[in-house]
């Protein structure tokens, strides 16, 4: 051992470089991506604030930016009165309270725009659930067969596949939705509008079937093979050991599949705009076009004026889609990390 | 092997193959009814895949080949025309790590009758509780019958297995190493009650422990490299075998 002062022992710590740069890109790196997620969400909520802070200033702006647009044209006729016309009606109808935005009516362009949000809250649950209806049982149908019952190398060959699904831009299927399915549905039911929320949920399903089917499959074989092997031993077939003890056992993790297929659905944007036909209507007929929440926003977006009122309700309508989707995948989450392995724990 | 004694199973020129590897290599072994016979050798020779060819596991494990005759009942249930479900309901098995279902200590030992089409509440319940009677654990639990199965203690765990196992009134009771992971005490408690279980049913066990095996078995099989090198009485197996392997294995010499 050396001992004097100013020696170098090999038990130094040393300084490495590429491990302090490593370390540090990867470390800026993972944060960024966490910074962009925080950063657009405070970006939506800020822009949808003022239907939570209505101020008289915000009036004023749209006034000014009215009056910028319109006003100031050439060739308009009395351009004072008309800018009368709009501050005295801009106060009370084109000021998004809540009040504004239960209505039944989504006429956001108009003499008197309308902002009810209640048709494309339909319209989105509409479509979501139907898409989940079609949807999950096939899917869940589908991955206790590649789990539990199908042998190795055709699990091997149907599992990619059906994830192949998932990487499907949506706007080929809601293409193929549109030029293909949604005439083939009108000849076989004879409904009258070709586009609908009907043809827009089955559409769907396509993109949720991937996603509930994966979560499913991995669920159904992350329940231990003793188990399986226990209720054989018994004389159970196969399939009262698939029904009465994985499925069971596997249920939270089943849960969190329809979950984030649910999450899924109620967010996409690209299949319900090409399939639904888009109109804002407040009934429960499966087989009327419906506007959906996210396509209002994919649809409406480019054209709005800056900071009005049309753009703050759509950027509310973005923001709730956000704590939707949020909320749902935060309670799958926790359902597959909490309830799953407690089951095993005997808790 | 003494005349007077019933055979529950015949083993006939067995060999078994995962994929190329051959792993039990032409076994013969007649099983004695309402006996306990122990199933011995190191680890890798074969004796828990002999076991789990007797109500058909293997099947279960991909690229596993059978070949020769496991007569039960004057069937040889290797023949198409057996029903491995009803077979498997009149040899039951007990495997080395206990486990039960995550449900109920009620909800476990229910499930086989369930399962068979038992759905009266009364008749259920009756057999849950001479089911735990006969498993030497209805004392333990009968008050909480609700309790996860999994919330037992390990020893009580694999009881409950038992427990799960004779509700469905099997003929034979296939166990691989039930007590290898139990302690001491749990294992006098498994060791009592397959002492018991034997006036009723017959008894197959593997076992790592050569204690073990001369405690609780009648008969012995030594199993070596997927050989069946000796067969014979417990007593004669643990005193005087015929086989010089075998008392070199017994006695702790390899293995």
């Amino acid at each position: 051992m050396q001992k004097k002062n100013g020696n170098t022992n090999s038990l130094d710590r040393k300084f490495r470089l590429s491990e302090f740069l490593s370390e540090y890109i990867i470390k800026t790196v993972a944060f960024s991506s966490f910074a962009i997620i925080i950063l657009i969400f405070v970006f939506v909520f800020k822009e949808a604030a003022p239907i939570f802070f209505p101020k008289e200033k915000k009036a004023e702006t749209s006034q000014f930016l009215q009056s910028e647009t319109y006003g100031e044209e050439p060739g308009t006729e009395q351009p004072e009165n008309s800018l009368e016309l709009y501050s005295s009606y801009t106060p009370s109808h084109d000021v998004a309270s809540f009040k504004n935005l239960t209505g039944k009516n989504w006429q956001p362009v108009g003499e008197e725009p309308k902002y009810g949000v209640l048709p494309l809250i339909i319209g989105s649950l509409k479509v979501t659930v139907l898409a989940i209806l079609f949807g999950a049982p096939i899917a869940i149908l589908a991955a206790i067969f590649s789990a539990l019952f199908a042998p190795k190398g055709l699990r091997e060959i149907i599992k990619p596949i059906i994830e192949l699904l998932a990487s499907f831009p949506s706007v080929v299927i809601g293409f193929f939705a549109l030029v293909t399915l949604a005439t083939v549905l009108q000849n076989i039911f004879g409904y009258s509008y070709r586009l609908n929320a009907f043809v827009g949920g089955l559409a769907m399903a396509l993109a949720v079937i991937p996603i509930v089917y994966t979560v499913t499959e991995d669920a159904l074989t992350a329940i231990p093979k003793y188990m399986s092997e226990a209720s054989l031993a018994l004389g159970a077939t196969k399939w009262q050991t698939a029904l009465f003890v994985v499925m069971p056992a596997a249920t939270p993790g089943i849960f969190a599949a329809l979950l984030l297929g649910f999450g899924r659905a109620f967010g996409e944007t690209m299949i319900v705009l090409m399939a639904t036909g888009n109109a804002p209507l407040s009934t429960f007929n499966i087989f009327e076009p419906v506007r959906t929440m996210s396509a209002t926003i994919g649809a409406e977006m480019a054209e709005v004026v800056f900071g009005d009122t049309h753009y703050t309700v759509l950027f509310f309508i973005g923001a709730s889609l956000f704590v939707v989707t949020f909320a749902i995948n935060a309670i799958a989450e926790f359902y597959v990390r909490t309830k799953l392995m407690k089951r095993f724990r005997g808790e | 092997m003494r005349m007077d004694l019933q055979t529950e199973i015949i083993v006939e020129n067995l060999n078994l193959y995962y994929g190329k590897k051959k792993a039990l290599n032409n076994v013969s072994l007649s099983i004695p009814e309402n006996k306990v016979t122990a199933l011995i050798g190191p680890s890798g020779c074969g004796k828990s895949t002999f076991l789990r060819t007797l109500n058909r596991m293997n099947d279960l494990i991909e690229g596993v080949k059978i070949e020769g005759t496991v007569l039960f009942d004057d069937r040889n249930i290797y023949d198409n025309s057996v029903d491995v479900v009803e077979l498997r309901k009149r040899i039951g098995m007990i495997f080395q790590k206990s486990n039960p279902f995550p449900k109920s200590i009620y909800e476990n030992v229910a499930f086989g009758p369930k399962i068979n089409g038992v759905s009266n509440k009364s008749q259920l319940d009756e057999i849950v509780e001479q089911s735990l009677i006969r498993s030497a654990l209805w004392d333990e639990v009968k008050d909480d019958l609700n309790k996860s199965g999994l919330a037992l203690s390990g020893g009580q765990q694999q009881r409950l297995c038992i427990a799960r196992a004779l509700a469905v009134n099997p003929e034979v009771l296939l166990m691989d190493e039930p007590a290898s992971a139990l302690d001491p005490i749990s294992t006098t408690k498994i060791e009592d009650l397959i002492y018991e279980l034997k006036k009723k049913y017959t008894i197959i066990i593997v076992t790592h422990n050569m204690q073990q095996a001369a405690r609780v078995s009648d008969f012995t099989a030594f199993f070596y490299m997927g050989d069946l090198i000796e067969f014979t009485d417990t007593r004669k197996m643990f005193t005087a075998p015929d086989l010089k392997q075998t008392e070199d294995y017994i006695r702790g010499r390899f293995g």
